[in-house]
């Protein structure tokens, strides 16, 4: 097993996307986060899978994520990638509008990103081009909202007896 | 690079095309589930059948989904940990101990060695209940039903120890933030002590009956295999991925609560199929016996919670005679403490494989974002690709040894 830090990560993505196509690096509990644009997700993500020393070939998991004051990037899929050879992980975000939330899929790649996906659309609406079946899969087919965008709040708006300002809140 | 064909994908897109040939319009069209007694939970399978044989499957879940994603935005964090117990709710401690540790991250508190412990000790309880459940109703899904009856008494037993630790048997909340809610008891030791001293007789005799029997060996032998490339690819995790042959546990590799002072190998198959993950999870309960074993001998003096009264209740008698702690006691109930901005991701070895949390906190009460990974869910996927070309008691075989739970998948 070799050793490989965050930085030789950094280094690797910005040789070959540049500076530019990477944005909000950050380490969290040491965990490197990079935030880059819809059209590189793809490639990049091949580009991890296929490097010789990095080897990110195992996709952990891949979520959404909604931000309402974000404008213009409301919606952001969150991909956690693992790299068992080496046991480093790594978040990768894209952030897309909520007007047009399309995001390439990573299907061709790796095969469990299928349901990942379909969960990410049941839940945020974000429209991942090309994959093969991208239907609601954990909501009933007939729903007509994204429930987990924060629009929707959790509990009766109509309740009063739940004041937030009574509690301090 | 997009172009180079990095994996052969046949499953995404299941072909709908009939077969050729004379029997073009012999398919058959199953409805296995959503209520079937032998799928173990609320799945549904629309399998197409060529005779005997599996043509297509096409899956539909979320018959139980429960919005727990949702609901946690809207919960204090220690309320989470009730939605954590129901999700693979064969093995509840080890969601709750992951959903504490992962918080614990976030908060930055730091739990004394003997609430690490008992801890481990709890996890791999619920590691051996988890494992006796799925082996033992595998047996009687081949038709070995006896030796279902020899262990499965092991695992009430194992809720018996929950109950000395939490009072509860099956959806346990068990731990705080910060440690265990309590102490072990006499009578918890003396029950731990007795299951190590009498389990491993139980599960040599079940051993005895099935691992070498004809007929289960006829039955789980190459049956619904699935290669390494493959299950990596599909996300496995746990005794499945390990069955096929690679060698990925989350203790291990990246230990938490203490598991690294704890010697125990890593059982792994080669063929990934039912036999090779029936196996696995046999010598995984084998491994928990032996990490249970350290942990009693070693489990060192101590607290059994961290000093943190922002986030760990007050003992009760305590909040009636001591103002801060009443005051803790009311700003913890009622959800009041903020936590730190953040994000986080932890995981556990869960009963099925890597269990993770992802949080992310903008300082409020609630999480602003909780996403469960669950092993299931993300392995269950492979499930149509593992059983085409087989018969359908194969296919009933393989998801009973793939350990599906409904509860995890819809979270």
């Amino acid at each position: 097993m070799e050793n490989v830090s965050n930085q030789q990560i950094i280094d690797a993505l910005q040789g070959q996307f540049g500076e530019e196509a990477m944005y909000g690096i950050a380490e969290s509990h040491g965990i490197l986060q990079v935030t880059t644009e819809v059209e590189h997700i793809v490639p990049m993500l091949h580009f991890l899978y296929q490097h010789p020393v990095l080897k990110f070939q195992f996709l952990t998991d891949l979520g959404g994520i909604h931000f309402p004051e974000a404008k213009g990037q409301e919606l952001g899929v969150i991909y956690h990638l693992h790299s068992l050879e080496n046991n480093v992980r790594l978040w990768i975000k894209i952030y897309v509008p909520i007007e047009k939330p399309e995001v390439p899929t990573v299907t061709g790649l790796f095969a469990t990103a299928n349901w990942m996906e379909r969960e990410a659309f049941d839940f945020y609406g974000i429209i991942f081009e090309g994959h093969p079946n991208l239907i609601r899969i954990l909501n009933v087919e007939d729903m007509d909202y994204h429930p987990m965008r924060k629009e929707y709040p959790l509990e009766d708006a109509t309740r009063h007896d739940k004041i937030d300002e009574l509690f301090g809140r | 690079m997009s172009e180079v064909a990095l994996v052969n994908n046949p499953n995404v897109g299941l072909d709908k095309t009939p077969k050729s040939g004379p029997y073009v319009n012999e398919l058959t069209t199953l409805n296995l589930g959503p209520t079937h007694p032998a799928t173990h939970g609320i799945f549904q399978n629309i399998l197409t059948m060529d005779g005997e044989t599996i043509v297509d499957a096409e899956q539909t879940v979320g018959y139980i989904h429960r919005a727990f994603e949702k609901i946690a935005e809207r919960r204090p964090f220690y309320q989470i940990t009730t939605l954590t117990d129901r999700m693979n709710y064969c093995s509840a401690p080890i969601n709750n101990m992951g959903w504490h540790m992962t918080v614990e991250k976030l908060l930055g508190i730091e739990v004394p060695k003997r609430a690490q412990y008992i801890r481990v000790i709890m996890m791999e309880l619920a590691r051996l209940a988890d494992h006796i459940i799925c082996n033992s109703i595998l047996a009687v899904d081949t038709g070995a039903l006896t030796g279902f009856l020899y262990v499965y008494q092991w695992r009430e037993f194992i809720y018996e120890i929950y109950e000395e630790l939490c009072g509860a048997r099956l959806t346990t909340n068990m731990g705080r933030f910060g440690g265990m809610e309590r102490d072990l008891s006499p009578v918890a030791i003396e029950k731990i002590k007795k299951l190590l001293a009498e389990l491993p007789a139980a599960l040599k005799e079940f051993e005895s009956m099935v691992v070498r029997n004809r007929i289960f060996m006829d039955r789980t032998q190459n049956v619904g295999a699935i290669s390494a490339e493959r299950a990596l690819n599909y996300g496995f995790t746990g005794p499945n991925l390990r069955a096929a042959g690679v060698d990925y546990d989350v203790r291990s590799l990246n230990p938490y609560s203490s598991y690294e002072d704890f010697d125990f190998e890593i059982p792994v198959g080669t063929k990934g199929d039912t036999y090779d993950r029936f196996l696995v999870r046999e010598e995984e309960m084998w491994q928990s016996l032996r990490i249970i074993q350290q942990a009693m001998d070693n489990l060192p003096e101590g607290p059994y919670h961290a000093d943190a009264p922002h986030y760990y209740l007050p003992p009760k008698q305590e909040v009636y005679r001591n103002m801060e702690a009443l005051i803790y006691h009311f700003k913890i109930v009622m959800g009041e403490i903020d936590a730190p901005v953040g994000e986080v991701y932890h995981s556990v070895e869960g009963g099925n494989g890597e269990l993770g949390f992802y949080l992310v906190s903008d300082g409020g009460r609630t999480p602003y974002r909780l996403k469960f990974r669950r092993p299931g869910y993300i392995y269950y996927q492979a499930f149509p690709e593992m059983i085409k070309g087989s018969t359908l008691s194969d296919a009933i075989v393989t998801m009973s040894s793939m350990n599906v739970i409904a509860g995890e998948l819809d979270t």
